[in-house]
Protein backbone atom coordinates (compact mmCIF):
# COMPACT_ATOMS: atom_id res chain seq x y z
CA UNK A 1 0.00 0.00 0.00
CA UNK A 2 2.27 2.86 -1.22
CA UNK A 3 -0.31 4.88 -2.14
CA UNK A 4 -1.49 4.98 2.05
CA UNK A 5 1.93 5.25 3.15
CA UNK A 6 2.49 8.28 0.85
CA UNK A 7 -0.35 10.10 1.89
CA UNK A 8 0.76 9.44 5.83
CA UNK A 9 4.48 10.87 4.95
CA UNK A 10 2.42 13.60 3.29
CA UNK A 11 0.25 14.63 6.36
CA UNK A 12 3.72 14.04 8.66
CA UNK A 13 5.65 16.87 6.61
CA UNK A 14 2.42 19.07 6.45
CA UNK A 15 2.01 18.82 10.77
CA UNK A 16 5.55 18.84 10.91
CA UNK A 17 6.25 21.79 9.01
CA UNK A 18 3.06 23.73 10.90
CA UNK A 19 4.55 22.46 14.11
CA UNK A 20 7.89 24.25 12.99
CA UNK A 21 6.34 27.72 12.02
CA UNK A 22 4.64 27.71 15.42
CA UNK A 23 7.32 26.51 17.43
CA UNK A 24 9.47 29.18 15.59
CA UNK A 25 6.60 31.78 16.40
CA UNK A 26 6.84 30.65 20.22
CA UNK A 27 10.35 31.67 20.42
CA UNK A 28 9.95 35.11 18.79
CA UNK A 29 6.75 35.80 21.30
CA UNK A 30 8.46 34.66 24.49
CA UNK A 31 11.76 36.69 23.49
CA UNK A 32 9.54 39.74 22.56
CA UNK A 33 7.86 39.19 26.14
CA UNK A 34 11.12 38.99 27.42
CA UNK A 35 11.93 42.44 25.93
CA UNK A 36 8.99 43.70 26.94
CA UNK A 37 8.81 42.90 30.59
CA UNK A 38 12.70 44.23 30.81
CA UNK A 39 11.55 47.46 29.53
CA UNK A 40 8.78 47.89 32.08
CA UNK A 41 10.97 46.53 34.95
CA UNK A 42 12.96 49.66 34.50
CA UNK B 1 -24.01 3.78 8.65
CA UNK B 2 -22.26 3.94 12.05
CA UNK B 3 -19.45 6.36 13.23
CA UNK B 4 -17.20 3.45 13.40
CA UNK B 5 -17.95 2.06 9.76
CA UNK B 6 -16.96 5.66 8.61
CA UNK B 7 -14.10 5.98 11.07
CA UNK B 8 -12.46 2.55 10.12
CA UNK B 9 -10.41 3.24 7.12
CA UNK B 10 -10.15 7.20 7.56
CA UNK B 11 -8.83 7.55 11.03
CA UNK B 12 -5.41 4.53 9.93
CA UNK B 13 -4.26 8.16 8.42
CA UNK B 14 -3.04 10.92 10.76
CA UNK B 15 -5.26 14.15 10.89
CA UNK B 16 -4.04 16.97 8.25
CA UNK B 17 -2.95 20.08 10.30
CA UNK B 18 -5.75 21.77 9.30
CA UNK B 19 -8.17 19.57 11.07
CA UNK B 20 -6.85 21.05 13.97
CA UNK B 21 -7.22 24.35 12.81
CA UNK B 22 -11.15 23.31 12.54
CA UNK B 23 -11.25 21.69 16.21
CA UNK B 24 -10.99 25.41 17.20
CA UNK B 25 -13.54 26.90 15.16
CA UNK B 26 -12.05 29.85 14.13
CA UNK B 27 -14.93 31.90 13.15
CA UNK B 28 -16.70 31.84 16.73
CA UNK B 29 -13.07 33.02 17.60
CA UNK B 30 -13.33 36.01 15.76
CA UNK B 31 -15.80 37.43 17.64
CA UNK B 32 -13.88 36.10 20.96
CA UNK B 33 -10.88 38.42 19.61
CA UNK B 34 -12.94 41.14 19.29
CA UNK B 35 -14.69 41.49 22.43
CA UNK B 36 -11.31 40.75 24.43
CA UNK B 37 -9.29 43.22 22.13
CA UNK B 38 -12.25 45.85 23.39
CA UNK B 39 -11.79 44.91 26.78
CA UNK B 40 -8.18 45.60 26.81
CA UNK B 41 -8.24 48.53 24.63
CA UNK B 42 -11.25 50.25 27.31
CA UNK B 43 -9.29 49.55 30.18
CA UNK B 44 -7.78 52.54 32.15
CA UNK B 45 -4.14 52.38 31.08
CA UNK B 46 -1.84 51.40 28.73
CA UNK B 47 -0.34 47.56 28.00
CA UNK B 48 2.74 47.19 26.30
CA UNK B 49 1.79 46.75 22.39
CA UNK B 50 3.70 43.06 22.61
CA UNK B 51 1.93 42.15 25.95
CA UNK B 52 -1.38 43.16 24.67
CA UNK B 53 -1.05 40.84 21.49
CA UNK B 54 -0.24 37.46 23.59
CA UNK B 55 -3.16 38.32 25.87
CA UNK B 56 -5.48 38.33 22.65
CA UNK B 57 -3.40 35.36 21.75
CA UNK B 58 -4.29 33.41 24.67
CA UNK B 59 -7.46 34.56 25.03
CA UNK B 60 -8.29 33.11 21.29
CA UNK B 61 -5.70 29.80 22.37
CA UNK B 62 -8.19 29.66 25.47
CA UNK B 63 -11.06 29.58 23.07
CA UNK B 64 -10.13 27.29 20.94
CA UNK B 65 -9.15 24.83 23.16
CA UNK B 66 -12.60 25.44 24.50
CA UNK B 67 -14.03 24.33 21.20
CA UNK B 68 -11.57 21.81 20.66
CA UNK B 69 -12.83 20.52 23.94
CA UNK B 70 -16.79 20.77 23.17
CA UNK B 71 -16.23 18.89 19.76
CA UNK B 72 -14.21 16.04 21.75
CA UNK B 73 -17.32 15.75 23.88
CA UNK B 74 -19.95 16.04 21.46
CA UNK B 75 -19.16 14.37 18.49
CA UNK B 76 -22.00 11.84 18.93
CA UNK B 77 -24.31 15.03 18.74
CA UNK B 78 -22.17 16.13 15.58
CA UNK B 79 -22.95 13.40 13.83
CA UNK B 80 -26.35 13.08 13.93
CA UNK B 81 -26.52 16.87 12.48
CA UNK B 82 -26.40 18.54 9.40
CA UNK B 83 -24.72 22.00 9.86
CA UNK B 84 -22.02 19.67 11.96
CA UNK B 85 -21.64 16.33 10.73
CA UNK B 86 -18.41 17.01 8.68
CA UNK B 87 -16.47 18.32 11.71
CA UNK B 88 -12.86 16.27 11.80
CA UNK B 89 -14.46 14.10 14.10
CA UNK B 90 -17.66 13.03 12.99
CA UNK B 91 -16.44 13.00 9.86
CA UNK B 92 -13.79 10.57 10.40
CA UNK B 93 -10.57 12.61 9.97
CA UNK B 94 -9.17 12.68 13.60
CA UNK B 95 -9.78 9.98 16.32
CA UNK B 96 -11.67 11.70 19.35
CA UNK B 97 -8.66 11.13 21.54
CA UNK B 98 -6.42 13.27 19.43
CA UNK B 99 -8.82 16.22 19.69
CA UNK B 100 -9.27 16.06 23.86
CA UNK B 101 -5.00 16.07 23.86
CA UNK B 102 -4.87 18.71 21.71
CA UNK B 103 -7.80 20.51 23.36
CA UNK B 104 -5.98 19.73 26.60
CA UNK B 105 -2.56 20.74 26.11
CA UNK B 106 -4.09 23.88 24.30
CA UNK B 107 -5.68 25.06 27.45
CA UNK B 108 -2.44 24.65 30.00
CA UNK B 109 -0.32 26.50 27.30
CA UNK B 110 -2.76 29.37 26.95
CA UNK B 111 -3.42 29.71 30.73
CA UNK B 112 0.33 29.62 31.16
CA UNK B 113 1.31 32.00 29.16
CA UNK B 114 -1.23 34.40 29.85
CA UNK B 115 -0.09 34.08 33.58
CA UNK B 116 3.58 35.08 32.87
CA UNK B 117 2.72 37.30 29.89
CA UNK B 118 0.42 39.57 31.96
CA UNK B 119 -0.82 38.67 35.09
CA UNK B 120 -2.07 35.44 37.24
CA UNK B 121 -5.70 36.89 37.91
CA UNK B 122 -6.48 36.90 34.00
CA UNK B 123 -4.72 33.87 33.35
CA UNK B 124 -7.51 32.31 36.69
CA UNK B 125 -10.25 33.87 34.75
CA UNK B 126 -9.55 32.28 31.38
CA UNK B 127 -8.97 28.98 33.11
CA UNK B 128 -12.25 29.54 34.90
CA UNK B 129 -13.76 30.30 31.37
CA UNK B 130 -12.68 27.37 29.58
CA UNK B 131 -13.57 25.21 32.96
CA UNK B 132 -17.10 26.68 32.30
CA UNK B 133 -17.66 26.74 29.00
CA UNK B 134 -16.24 22.82 28.82
CA UNK B 135 -17.64 21.18 32.17
CA UNK B 136 -20.84 22.92 33.21
CA UNK B 137 -22.27 23.88 29.31
CA UNK B 138 -20.82 21.01 27.25
CA UNK B 139 -20.80 18.66 29.39
CA UNK B 140 -23.15 19.02 32.32
CA UNK B 141 -26.06 21.62 30.62
CA UNK B 142 -26.06 21.44 27.28
CA UNK B 143 -27.91 17.54 26.50
CA UNK B 144 -30.18 18.77 30.22
CA UNK B 145 -31.79 22.08 29.86
CA UNK B 146 -33.39 24.12 27.18
CA UNK B 147 -31.61 27.25 29.18
CA UNK B 148 -28.08 25.63 28.10
CA UNK B 149 -27.86 28.59 25.89
CA UNK B 150 -28.49 30.64 28.45
CA UNK B 151 -25.43 28.99 30.02
CA UNK B 152 -23.25 29.04 27.64
CA UNK B 153 -24.05 32.67 27.03
CA UNK B 154 -21.81 32.84 30.60
CA UNK B 155 -18.66 31.32 29.26
CA UNK B 156 -19.05 33.60 25.71
CA UNK B 157 -19.37 36.44 27.71
CA UNK B 158 -15.58 36.64 29.81
CA UNK B 159 -13.41 37.77 27.19
CA UNK B 160 -13.91 41.60 27.73
CA UNK B 161 -13.48 40.50 31.67
CA UNK B 162 -10.16 38.60 30.67
CA UNK B 163 -9.01 41.45 28.16
CA UNK B 164 -9.33 44.27 30.97
CA UNK B 165 -8.18 42.20 33.58
CA UNK B 166 -4.83 41.67 31.34
CA UNK B 167 -4.28 45.01 31.44
CA UNK B 168 -5.25 46.04 35.46
CA UNK B 169 -5.03 42.83 36.87
CA UNK B 170 -8.84 43.53 38.11
CA UNK B 171 -12.59 43.71 37.41
CA UNK B 172 -14.17 46.83 37.93
CA UNK B 173 -17.55 47.96 36.68
CA UNK B 174 -17.61 48.33 33.31
CA UNK B 175 -16.14 45.22 32.57
CA UNK B 176 -18.88 43.69 34.48
CA UNK B 177 -21.58 45.06 32.32
CA UNK B 178 -20.02 44.40 28.90
CA UNK B 179 -19.92 40.35 30.45
CA UNK B 180 -23.89 41.12 31.27
CA UNK B 181 -24.25 42.47 28.00
CA UNK B 182 -22.94 39.27 25.74
CA UNK B 183 -24.26 37.11 28.19
CA UNK B 184 -28.02 38.44 27.38
CA UNK B 185 -27.30 38.57 23.95
CA UNK B 186 -26.63 34.79 23.34
CA UNK B 187 -29.65 33.41 24.07
CA UNK B 188 -31.70 36.00 21.18
CA UNK B 189 -28.43 35.42 19.31
CA UNK B 190 -28.64 31.47 19.11
CA UNK B 191 -32.22 30.91 19.62
CA UNK B 192 -33.07 32.90 16.75
CA UNK B 193 -30.83 30.25 14.86
CA UNK B 194 -32.06 27.44 16.59
CA UNK B 195 -35.47 28.46 15.16
CA UNK B 196 -34.85 28.12 11.42
CA UNK B 197 -32.73 25.25 12.33
CA UNK B 198 -34.98 23.60 14.77
CA UNK B 199 -35.34 20.06 12.86
CA UNK B 200 -31.65 19.49 12.94
CA UNK B 201 -31.51 20.06 17.42
CA UNK B 202 -34.11 17.81 17.70
CA UNK B 203 -32.72 15.28 15.06
CA UNK B 204 -29.46 15.31 17.44
CA UNK B 205 -31.69 15.04 20.64
CA UNK B 206 -30.43 18.38 21.67
CA UNK B 207 -33.05 20.50 24.12
CA UNK B 208 -32.92 23.59 22.26
CA UNK B 209 -35.86 25.91 23.77
CA UNK B 210 -37.52 25.94 20.32
CA UNK B 211 -37.67 22.04 20.75
CA UNK B 212 -38.97 21.71 24.31
CA UNK B 213 -41.15 24.35 24.63
CA UNK B 214 -42.15 25.53 20.85
CA UNK B 215 -41.76 28.68 18.67
CA UNK B 216 -44.01 30.59 20.25
CA UNK B 217 -42.35 30.50 23.85
CA UNK B 218 -39.03 30.96 21.95
CA UNK B 219 -40.13 34.09 20.26
CA UNK B 220 -41.09 35.61 23.46
CA UNK B 221 -38.03 34.78 25.55
CA UNK B 222 -35.83 36.44 22.84
CA UNK B 223 -38.22 39.68 23.62
CA UNK B 224 -37.11 38.99 26.90
CA UNK B 225 -33.81 38.71 27.09
CA UNK B 226 -33.49 41.61 24.51
CA UNK B 227 -35.04 44.31 26.96
CA UNK B 228 -32.46 43.94 29.41
CA UNK B 229 -29.51 43.64 26.42
CA UNK B 230 -30.29 46.94 25.16
CA UNK B 231 -30.75 47.81 28.52
CA UNK B 232 -27.08 46.84 30.00
CA UNK B 233 -25.69 47.88 26.46
CA UNK B 234 -26.77 51.29 26.67
CA UNK B 235 -25.96 51.54 30.86
CA UNK B 236 -22.54 52.54 30.96
CA UNK B 237 -23.25 56.12 29.33
CA UNK B 238 -25.52 56.97 32.41
CA UNK B 239 -23.25 55.82 34.74
CA UNK B 240 -20.62 57.94 33.01
CA UNK B 241 -18.34 55.24 31.69
CA UNK B 242 -18.88 56.05 28.50
CA UNK B 243 -19.37 59.38 26.41
CA UNK B 244 -22.10 60.28 24.36
CA UNK B 245 -20.83 58.37 21.33
CA UNK B 246 -20.80 55.31 22.77
CA UNK B 247 -24.18 56.04 24.10
CA UNK B 248 -25.59 56.87 20.89
CA UNK B 249 -24.51 54.51 19.09
CA UNK B 250 -25.77 51.91 21.70
CA UNK B 251 -29.35 53.34 22.09
CA UNK B 252 -29.70 52.98 18.10
CA UNK B 253 -28.35 50.22 17.67
CA UNK B 254 -30.21 48.34 20.60
CA UNK B 255 -33.41 50.17 18.80
CA UNK B 256 -32.45 48.16 15.71
CA UNK B 257 -32.07 44.90 17.65
CA UNK B 258 -35.55 45.34 19.70
CA UNK B 259 -37.56 46.22 16.27
CA UNK B 260 -36.13 43.26 14.64
CA UNK B 261 -37.07 41.39 18.20
CA UNK B 262 -40.91 42.81 17.83
CA UNK B 263 -40.86 41.38 14.12
CA UNK B 264 -39.68 37.81 15.73
CA UNK B 265 -42.35 37.85 18.42
CA UNK B 266 -45.26 38.84 15.91
CA UNK B 267 -44.15 36.40 13.82
CA UNK B 268 -45.92 32.85 12.99
CA UNK B 269 -44.45 31.05 10.64
CA UNK B 270 -43.40 27.33 11.76
CA UNK B 271 -41.54 26.69 8.75
CA UNK B 272 -37.73 27.92 8.08
CA UNK B 273 -39.20 28.79 4.91
CA UNK B 274 -41.19 31.69 6.65
CA UNK B 275 -38.54 32.46 8.91
CA UNK B 276 -36.78 35.91 7.66
CA UNK B 277 -37.46 37.74 10.56
CA UNK B 278 -35.35 35.11 12.66
CA UNK B 279 -32.83 34.87 10.23
CA UNK B 280 -32.54 38.88 9.89
CA UNK B 281 -32.44 39.19 13.81
CA UNK B 282 -29.55 36.81 13.59
CA UNK B 283 -27.19 38.08 10.96
CA UNK B 284 -27.90 41.53 12.66
CA UNK B 285 -26.89 40.45 16.27
CA UNK B 286 -23.57 39.84 15.34
CA UNK B 287 -22.85 42.90 13.52
CA UNK B 288 -24.39 44.37 16.63
CA UNK B 289 -21.80 43.22 18.56
CA UNK B 290 -19.05 43.92 16.70
CA UNK B 291 -20.36 47.51 16.14
CA UNK B 292 -21.25 48.38 19.91
CA UNK B 293 -17.65 47.42 20.63
CA UNK B 294 -16.58 49.32 18.12
CA UNK B 295 -18.09 52.11 18.97
CA UNK B 296 -17.15 51.50 23.15
CA UNK B 297 -13.57 51.96 22.07
CA UNK B 298 -13.67 54.58 19.52
CA UNK B 299 -15.63 56.36 22.43
CA UNK B 300 -12.83 55.90 24.91
CA UNK B 301 -10.05 56.93 22.44
CA UNK B 302 -12.05 59.60 21.23
CA UNK B 303 -12.80 61.14 24.68
CA UNK B 304 -9.10 60.26 26.05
Amino acid sequence: MTQHEDEVRRRQKGRAIVMAALLGGFVVLVYAITIAKMGLAQ
Amino acid sequence: MTTAAINAPATALPADWRDFLALTKPRVMTLVVFTGLAGLLVAPQPIHPVLGFTAILCIALGAGAAAALNMWWESDIDARMKRTRSRPIPAGRMERESALHFGVGLAFFSVILMGVATNWFAAAILAVSILFYVLVYTVWLKRRTPQNIVIGGAAGAFPPLIGWAAVTGDVATLPMLLFALIFLWTPPHFWALSLFVRSDYATAGVPMLPVVAGNRATRVQIMLYALPMAAAAVAPWPLGLAGPLYGLAASALGLAFLALSLAVLMNRATEPAGMRPEKRLFVFSILYLFALFGALVADQWLLA
